[in-house]
């Protein structure tokens, strides 16, 4: 295949993958190969701007009669509704928060990356996308990075109208920096507060919309099952997280911005109420879970202090810019106070293995290097286990040569929260950091319009999969977000309007009444159970099994362990659960055990789509595909696919999940090994 | 270190509702307070009783979901958020109290939780810049001074999380509504609506319950993020001249 030239012109640089491993065979069920069915064609950098024009209108008398719902309301959410609403369409939106404003997103730190090249240091739209891809070990699609790369400079200018208060120059024009895994400067910050600033500017012009009467704004509210009504998504049932109250909300579209899963490992720097149960209820519903298995491990992570922790707090990646992070070379340092390791003694690891990149290679390379250290028995900080877990990120250097303050402007939100959380001071002594679980790029697969192979349901933000391949880029995330947001859902959420009106449907059809008795039954069984573990201790038992073995490094061995021991916790968690008080009011034990449920089976399919996938790519790394100096080994011959899974039924009854697999063809990129040294 | 918790119960927003004595063993100073919380919880649940309903999400201290009056003092004796507050700060034997935010606009949901959509319908009154999708101007082809640029980004970190209202002996919420109207008034952006963005605010402010400005000044020492009380001034002042010129 690769050399010809395809129907539109261009020419596809790798052939399609054949896979001759099969280590999850026995676990799964194979399907039909699947296409994207709207995928543009063409050259690259003409695909977007095509189909915005391919892409049907509907006239604005007609925009009011059409109803939309959106489930979420972080950036991919809240963006979603507020240019939805102000196009006229009449939209809700649903959050589990007690107002939108809090919705993960705003804890993001380090900035939004924008091919703007406001400083002309060779950065451009195809340098965004060709670093994206590469970042992301080519597991993601070329023409959606591509796009995101494109409208990524319309989001500065949105933001900046909307009174996002980045960080300016002195000539009052816009400030950048460098982020991992690149070598310009095009990601646009507030401090350390990027993500908040960003999502109060989506919010307040979501806001806008609820008093122009064109959003209608559901906070504390669940969705706990996905309307299907000829194949079709038509609305959801939903929980008032207040009165207990089961609602059905109808609607012409679905769109699910819920986030990631992160929290499946327990420990993760996702907020607590994190959950899967939209995504998760949508795909046992029919829509496709695609590469599940790619998990972000960030390397710059408080690290864990004892049993008791509930979750971890990301220090942003932006620190690395003037952080030097290092080991003791010698054993027996690592117990000293490190101002009295001389230099000579010690190893700045990520400078030494990757010169060219330094303490800025990407995320995964980062993450592992720091496991690596800490294995060796070289890592510092308190024993946790067996290991010390924790590297040095020094800061000394970058204090001697811009001073203090410069320092503290710079990042001192960043290193009061380490000191409060730690009780050292990192001005003094050097912060340490561990990976932890941040981000996920697997999500519910979508087409190039961002729609579920559901028709009528489309997916946004982190909880789809397409953008970020098998590792996402620093100060992407909130990019993709307000991308999807703003500016690519708006336009292909229309096109599917444009066949509308649909048949009007009611609460009595059948398919509602199906829907919401499911969830009353649920809610029931979780109630009656009456056994004697809390949801949460369920939710840590899991979490240990996925870290340990689905986390880092993943084997053949340790996957298939964590399977047989996630279908035990399974089994028992639908015997032996605890759930006091009652459906009818608010009840925070009830909402977790909603997703906890959830969570496992969610486990269970990581394990499997991780045993599948006999490569190691970005946030995957399987222990059997590495190089003979330890890196990560793709098999793009076999490999370079999306494993779109659907669901086959519950594994305790003998289901099994089917894969479908969608080959990734490039025309604008060569395939390369990644190297970063 | 070994606590006694003295904790509001509430069924629902009809119950009187009362405090609570618990007892909790083996609290370590790493803890944060939410998390010495969750302890309670899991040991509550064994027993057979209902867990203490509060309201946490991102625990780190950001997305202002978490509350709680601990020993009168909003978040705690700490300037940070209850979820950053850690039980460093207690010592082994103490009594703590805590209750939920108290605020006749916060009404009581169930125990420590409460109601703040007050908030959200304040900024819909006009918190915003009405700048639709898609028709924004180059970026930098609107030039923002980098010290108004600087004050407008230290004042919209206010997180929402309500504290300067529970704080306040009038249950005021104007060190939340300044920091906003600062925000966008300090940028050029939000010059075209600035005053009647005000009016509109505080207009919706005094609808919802929330009292008037004293100048006591407890809201900007219980707010975790040190918003400054002379956002308070710029709102009046802000206020004064959309009065003066008709708005």
């Amino acid at each position: 295949m690769a050399g010809s030239t395809l129907h539109d012109g261009t020419t596809p640089l790798n052939t399609a993958p054949s896979q001759t491993s099969d280590d999850a065979h026995g676990y799964y069920t194979a399907g039909e190969p699947i296409v994207d069915p709207v995928a543009p064609t063409g050259p690259i950098k003409d695909r977007w701007t095509n189909r915005k024009f391919e892409n049907r209108l509907v006239n604005p008398a007609n925009r009011r009669k059409l109803d939309i719902i959106i489930v979420g309301t972080g950036l991919a959410g809240g963006a979603a509704a507020a240019t939805l609403g102000e196009a006229g369409y009449n939209v809700k939106s649903f959050c589990y928060q007690d107002s939108p404003r809090r919705a993960h997103s705003i804890a993001a730190q380090g900035g939004i990356n924008a091919a703007k090249n406001y400083k002309e240091d060779g950065d451009s739209t195809f340098r965004l996308f060709y670093d994206t891809v590469k970042g992301g070990d080519y597991r993601s699609r070329e023409s959606n990075v591509y796009r995101l790369a494109e409208v990524s400079a319309n989001i500065i200018d949105q933001c900046v109208a909307q009174g996002v208060p980045f960080a300016r120059e002195y000539g009052g024009l816009l400030d950048n920096r460098s982020f991992g895994g690149v070598q310009v400067s095009r990601t646009f910050y507030a401090r350390g507060q990027t993500g908040q600033q960003l999502l109060i500017g989506a919010y307040q012009a979501m806001e806008r919309q609820v008093a122009a009467g064109t959003v209608e704004q559901f906070t504390r509210h669940e969705m706990l099952e996905l309307i299907l009504v000829d194949g079709k998504a038509r609305g959801i049932i939903a929980r008032d997280m207040v009165t207990g109250e089961i609602e059905t909300h109808l609607a012409d579209v679905v769109v699910l911005a819920t986030g990631g899963y992160g929290n499946v490992f327990f420990l993760s720097t996702n907020a607590m109420g994190s959950n899967v149960t939209a995504a998760w209820r949508a795909h046992r519903k029919g829509a496709y879970m695609a590469n599940p298995c790619y998990t972000q491990i960030h390397p710059t992570c408080i690290p864990v202090s004892g049993d008791h922790q509930s979750k971890l707090t990301l220090m942003s990646e932006s620190l690395r810019n003037d952080g030097r992070i290092w080991v003791p070379k010698k054993k027996e340092d690592c117990t000293k106070d490190p101002r009295e390791i001389p230099e000579e003694d010690r190893d700045y690891y990520l400078e030494r293995i990757y010169p060219s990149f330094g303490n800025l290679v990407p995320r995964d390379i980062a993450s592992r290097a720091a496991k690596y250290m800490c294995d060796e028995g070289r890592g510092v900080g308190p024993m946790v286990g067996d290991f010390r877990r924790g590297v040095y990120l020094d800061f000394s250097d970058a204090i001697n040569r811009l001073g203090e303050d410069a320092v503290r402007e710079k990042y001192d939100n960043l290193f009061d929260m380490y000191e409060r959380i730690t009780g050292e001071n990192p001005y003094q002594v050097p912060m340490r950091i561990y990976p932890a679980v941040h981000y996920v790029m697997g999500g519910l697969w979508v087409d190039y319009h961002l729609q579920s192979n559901i028709p009528g349901l489309f997916v946004s933000g982190e909880a789809n999969f397409s953008d970020h391949g098998a590792n996402r880029l620093g100060a992407s995330a909130l990019m993709q977000g307000l991308a999807d947001g703003y500016f690519v859902l708006p336009n292909t959420i229309r096109d599917y309007l444009a066949d509308g009106p649909f048949e009007k449907i009611d609460e009595s059809h059948e398919a509602v009444v199906e829907a919401r008795k499911n969830v009353e039954e649920r809610i029931e069984k979780f109630l009656s159970i009456n056994g004697t573990r809390s949801a949460d201790s369920y939710h840590k038992e899991l979490g240990h099994i996925m870290w340990e073995y689905c986390g880092m490094e993943r084997t053949e061995e340790g996957l298939r362990k964590a399977i047989d021991m996630i279908r035990e916790l399974k089994a028992d968690f639908w015997t032996n659960l605890k759930v006091l008080g009652s459906a009818d009011t608010l009840n925070q034990s009830l909402e977790k055990a909603g997703r906890v449920a959830d969570f496992i089976e969610l486990g269970e399919l990581m394990c499997i789509d991780a045993l599948n996938r006999r490569e190691s790519c970005g946030g995957h790394f399987r222990g059997e595909s590495q190089t003979d100096d330890g890196e990560a080994l793709r098999h793009d011959d076999e490999f370079a696919y999306v494993a779109a899974w659907e669901w086959g039924g519950d594994s305790l009854e003998g289901g099994q999940p089917v894969l479908h697999k969608e080959d990734l063809i490039y025309t604008a990129i060569e395939m390369k090994q990644r190297s970063y040294k | 270190m070994n606590l006694t918790l003295k904790i509001w119960r509430q069924s629902g927003p009809n119950d009187a509702g009362g405090i609570h004595t618990y007892q909790v063993a083996g609290i370590s100073p790493d803890m944060s307070f939410l998390e010495m919380l969750d302890v309670l919880n899991e040991q509550l649940n064994e027993k057979g009783e209902e867990p203490v309903a509060f309201d946490s999400d991102c625990r780190e201290g950001i997305c202002g979901t978490c509350s709680l009056m601990i020993n009168g003092q909003a978040h705690g004796p700490e300037v940070t958020t209850t979820c950053q507050l850690h039980m460093r700060s207690f010592k082994d034997g103490d009594t703590i109290t805590v209750e939920p935010w108290r605020a006749e606009p916060f009404s009581v949901i169930k125990d420590l939780i409460v109601d703040r959509s007050a908030f959200d319908r304040i900024i819909q009154s006009g918190g915003f810049i009405s700048a639709n999708t898609g028709s924004a101007p180059e970026a930098n082809s609107v030039p923002a001074p980098r010290d108004k640029a600087m004050r407008a980004f230290n004042v919209a970190t206010c997180i929402g999380c309500g504290a300067c209202v529970a704080a306040c002996p009038n249950g005021s919420a104007s060190l939340f509504l300044g920091a906003k109207i600062t925000h966008l008034g300090e940028l050029p952006q939000g010059q075209p609506e600035r005053y009647s963005r005000v009016v509109d605010m505080v207009g919706q402010h005094d609808h919802e319950g929330f009292g008037g400005c004293t100048n006591i000044g407890e809201c900007a020492s219980a707010c975790p993020k040190e918003i400054p009380l002379d956002v308070i001034s710029q709102l009046n002042k802000d206020l004064r001249t959309a009065m003066k010129n008709g708005h």
